[in-house]
């Protein structure tokens, strides 16, 4: 029998993994959007598995809301990645730095 | 003790995507990456479907695999991406990430109580209220969630159109058409008729011709 905790367990190492992603590819933007859409996705695991245990269709509703923005979102970061490649030729976070901020 | 299907399947699909999500983030190559993160959606959808979410699994399969993953592998192959200075710092920085990473998943771990939340689960919500589970999502989203419902239609049209202009790129010196002055063009335009007088011949006395 598959009980909350096992979703949230899921969920968690997830996160974690995405978390452990961003610190050892800190180079790479392709691989930072990447995790950012892991941890997403262990969020969404969570609000499906409480929607379930819970018996309330909220949970399931905020997951589509935060599928929807997420789609948006990385769209946007592609466009704005391809923009940099074309005038920076990098996409080196170490060398993006032109704000210096 | 008997056979318990959803519960192996559900350490099966786990185990897919927690390894696919190690192999995202350690691959070199950022296609390997990208294909990877798809086996991550893909058995997580799997494990949707095992907490009764059917519209959301398929969804995410439709969506993030059908759409984003394509999005990103095109960017990904599309970049001429150097990898070698992508690649400094990974093993330096390997120690400090896992050391978080596992810190974190040992607090979550306390946090969630693994141990008390043995919650079984309850009869599904959407088969008890006598609909599918597309049906019950439905209703509250048309319901109670219909304005943000428009809020995130708007919010996909604003990304779409805000990533065009972001990579359109407009050349200069380069000789292209211009379909929109071609069809408006008239024919007094193209032709220009000039009035002048017609030619006489010289008269330069040695011929007649």
């Amino acid at each position: 029998m598959i009980t909350l905790a096992h979703f949230l367990t899921l969920g968690a190492i997830l996160f974690c993994i995405a978390i452990a992603g961003i610190f050892i590819n800190r180079k790479n933007v392709i691989v930072l959007l990447m995790a950012i859409e892991l941890m997403l996705l262990a969020v969404n695991t969570n609000f499906v598995a409480f929607s379930r245990y819970l018996g309330d269709p909220q949970g399931q509703v905020f997951v589509f809301f935060i599928l929807t923005v997420a789609a948006a979102e990385s769209a946007i970061g592609l466009a704005i990645l391809v923009v940099l490649f074309r005038n920076r030729a990098t996409i080196n976070v170490a060398e993006i730095d032109s704000l210096k901020g | 003790m008997t056979f318990d299907l959803p519960l192996w399947s559900f350490y099966v699909f786990g185990a897919v995507t927690v390894l696919a999500a190690v192999g995202v983030i350690t691959v070199k190559n950022p296609v390997h990456a990208a294909l990877f993160l798809v086996l991550t959606f893909f058995s997580t959808a799997c494990v949707w479907l095992l907490a009764d979410a059917e519209f959301l699994a398929i969804a995410l399969v439709l969506v993030y695999v059908g759409a984003v993953m394509v999005l990103f592998l095109f960017v990904v192959m599309m970049l001429d991406i150097d990898l070698v200075p992508l690649r400094e710092g990974f093993v330096r920085a390997m120690p400090l990430g896992l050391l978080v990473a596992i810190v974190m998943l040992v607090e979550m771990l306390t946090l969630i109580g693994v141990r008390t939340m043995q919650m079984p689960a309850p009869a599904d919500p959407a088969l008890a209220a006598g609909m599918s589970n597309t049906t019950w999502l439905a209703t509250a989203l048309f319901s109670q969630f219909l304005l943000p419902f428009e809020v995130a239609a708007l919010i996909l049209t604003v990304a779409i159109i805000a990533a065009i202009p972001l990579t359109l790129r407009r050349r200069t010196g380069v000789k292209s058409q211009d379909p929109a002055r071609q069809v408006a063009v008239t024919a007094r335009e193209r032709v220009r008729v000039v009035k002048m007088a017609s030619e006489k011949p010289v008269d330069t006395g040695a011929t007649t011709r």
